[in-house]
């Protein structure tokens, strides 16, 4: 019998210890897959990643192919899109935590929201196409793209703000309201400052999405090959990931290096604005703290 | 003394003038943000109205029937062109079947790694490199698939095509792996810790306590993370155009090329339909569907999520 009993529980015991292994195996796995994709495109890619890359405009021939006017474009569309998606953003945030009373229009607009969020990128593209391109006549323009982004990437903003208005203390609002503050002024110079960290996070990382997004683009018939340089709001531009997407598509190999070459200077662009993200978390985090 | 009193009066006249000021201000802005915050809901109208308005056009062009019933998707062909949407669905299910058959079991393993066998210290250094998976663009994992997955498979399945629906799909599926491993993460952490000190005194392992105790405690949200990384799998649109190709396929082989119903919208947005044709319509009908899909997948995650949640 009791045999029997330690037989069993050693088996339960190599169970669990295999198990383990197993689940950890998964999680290193990521690690492996993660190191694998950026040691492949950077290795494919770092030979291209020279200053004609920087100064040449898009071109039919690999070797002489840049991202001249790609990264002034998308440099154009984050003009738009951040003003843009941070003013209706915040404000819609502010309303929903601050002002907004609990009934159905306000479940409703909530509601909205979260639908929002799930929408593929591809229907924001085509709604892009639709009304600001066709309907507004904006046609494929730098404005026409950059209300489609910020529409895009609204949801994200405004739950991201959502939450960073929501963690401030209630004590904070209180004392602002017992020296005879109105709520306008506690919410500008009480809430907003001690809020402002965490909203920059969470719109950083709303722009980095922004800055990688192609299907809406493409829908919206942003084109590739440009030879100048945007000179306005409503004149016609191309983007990184655009770039990206030709050069992926092009047969010759000589484009797969370049597509690789334009993939680091976009990851290097994004884990830079990753990385004022989590400064700016941090810093709002002591904020809080103190 | 007497030299400062009327300005003193001035003040307070002031200091009331602009207190009423700051008054009728702050009645306006709630009117205001109201405003600004409907702009959302005139978004989702505006995505519903489109998308409906120019389906429904398109209908006037195709037998609905036609549409939802048809097997062939020859949109571009000359002489007959059929629209039959099946083809386009079998190609999407494809893609979503494939990846969540990569992103489950490896999500799942990862999550239940994290939160019941991990150090802190591990932590730390896995869920910051699952985030950073959950950054990169869909371009980037479109393009590794194309240059990197495909011809990797091709070693080891010599038939492969080019472009196919295994590679996109493995590679869809690495994309919704952050998704399942921080949402269904986030589940099992949210399980109380006095349930598995129950289980521990109960002489469970830890693999048992995670089986039998902690996954049934956190199952809604584990499927509600499912539903809404399937629903992310089906509106994926740049790996499929680039991986997967663009010819629609009635089949169920893995190894050709495909059309999903995104690189379908993706193929008529690049070249040059010309608007009010029935193709310029088409994408609308497809998009209205991608759209309905995947509003469907979304309402079914929320509700799991809400419906079936177990409150400690």
């Amino acid at each position: 019998m009791d045999n029997n009993l330690l037989i069993k529980t050693n088996r339960r015991i190599v169970k669990d210890s295999i198990m383990k292994w197993l689940f950890g195996t998964a999680s290193f796995l990521l690690i492996v897959l993660i190191a694998f994709l950026f040691y492949g495109i950077g290795a494919d890619g770092v030979g291209r990643l020279n200053l004609s890359l920087f100064t040449n405009f898009g071109s039919r021939f690999p070797e002489q192919a840049g991202l001249k006017a790609a990264l002034v474009g998308t440099l154009s569309l984050m003009a738009v899109v951040i003003p843009v998606s941070m003013f209706i953003g915040i404000c819609s945030a502010i309303y929903l935590e601050e002002y907004a009373v609990k009934n159905k229009w306000t479940a409703f607009i909530e509601m909205n929201i979260s639908n929002l969020a799930g929408v593929p990128s591809v229907v924001f593209g085509l709604l892009g196409l639709t009304v600001f391109s066709r309907a507004l006549f904006l046609g494929n323009s730098i404005l026409a793209a950059g209300l489609t982004m910020s529409v895009l990437i609204l949801p994200i903003i405004i739950v991201a703000s959502q939450e960073a208005i929501r963690s401030v203390p209630d004590n904070l609002r209180e004392a602002s309201y017992g020296m005879g503050a109105t709520k306008w002024q506690t919410i500008t110079q009480v809430i907003m400052p001690s809020s402002i960290g965490s909203i920059l996070t969470g719109s950083i990382l709303s722009f980095s999405r922004a800055i990688g997004e192609t299907a809406p683009l493409i829908v919206l018939g942003i084109p590739v090959i440009i030879q100048f340089l945007p000179t306005g709001p409503l004149s016609t531009f191309t983007a990184l990931p655009m770039q990206i997407y030709d050069w992926a598509k092009r047969p010759q190999p000589e484009f797969a290096d370049v597509a690789s070459a334009g993939i680091i200077v976009l990851l290097v662009i994004l884990v830079t604005m990753n990385a004022f993200a989590i400064y700016f978390r941090n810093k709002a985090m002591k904020k809080l703290q103190n | 003394m007497s030299s400062i009193q009327p300005s003193e009066k001035m003040r307070t006249r002031d200091v009331i003038a602009a207190a009423k000021k700051r008054e009728r201000f702050g009645k306006l802005v709630p009117h205001i943000l109201l405003v600004v915050t409907s702009l959302t809901v005139l978004a989702t109208l505006g995505i519903v109205y489109t998308l409906l308005k120019e389906t429904f056009i398109f209908f006037t062009h195709i037998n609905v029937s036609d549409f939802v019933f048809g097997t062939e998707w020859a949109p571009f062909s000359n002489g007959s062109p059929a629209f039959g949407v099946l083809p386009l669905l079998i190609g999407t299910l494809k893609i979503a079947l494939v990846a969540l058959l990569i992103a489950v079991p490896v999500g799942l393993a990862c999550a239940i790694f994290l939160s019941e066998y991990a150090s802190p210290k591990v932590k730390k250094i896995i869920k910051p490199i699952i985030e950073l998976l959950a950054g990169i663009p869909t371009i980037v994992y479109g393009f590794f698939a194309l240059t990197f997955v495909t011809p990797f498979l091709q070693t080891l399945i010599p038939s492969l095509k080019l472009f196919n629906a295994l590679s996109a799909g493995i590679v869809v599926g690495i994309m919704i792996l952050p998704m399942i491993v921080s949402l269904s993460e986030d589940a099992l952490s949210a399980v109380p810790a006095t349930f598995r000190e129950g289980a521990y005194a109960l002489g469970s392992t830890r693999f048992e306590t995670a089986i039998k105790v902690v996954i049934p405690a956190a199952v809604s949200g584990i499927a509600s993370s499912i539903i809404l990384a399937a629903s992310r799998a089906v509106g994926e649109t740049m790996i499929v155009s680039l991986a997967a190709g663009s010819t629609p396929a009635f089949n169920l082989d893995l190894t050709g090329s495909i059309q999903t119903m995104t690189s379908y919208i993706v193929q008529v947005a690049t070249g040059d339909a010309g608007y009010g044709t029935t193709i310029y319509y088409s994408i609308y009908a497809v998009g209205f569907m991608l759209f309905l899909f995947t509003f469907l997948m979304n309402r079914t995650a929320l509700y799991v999520k809400t419906k079936f949640r177990e409150d400690y």
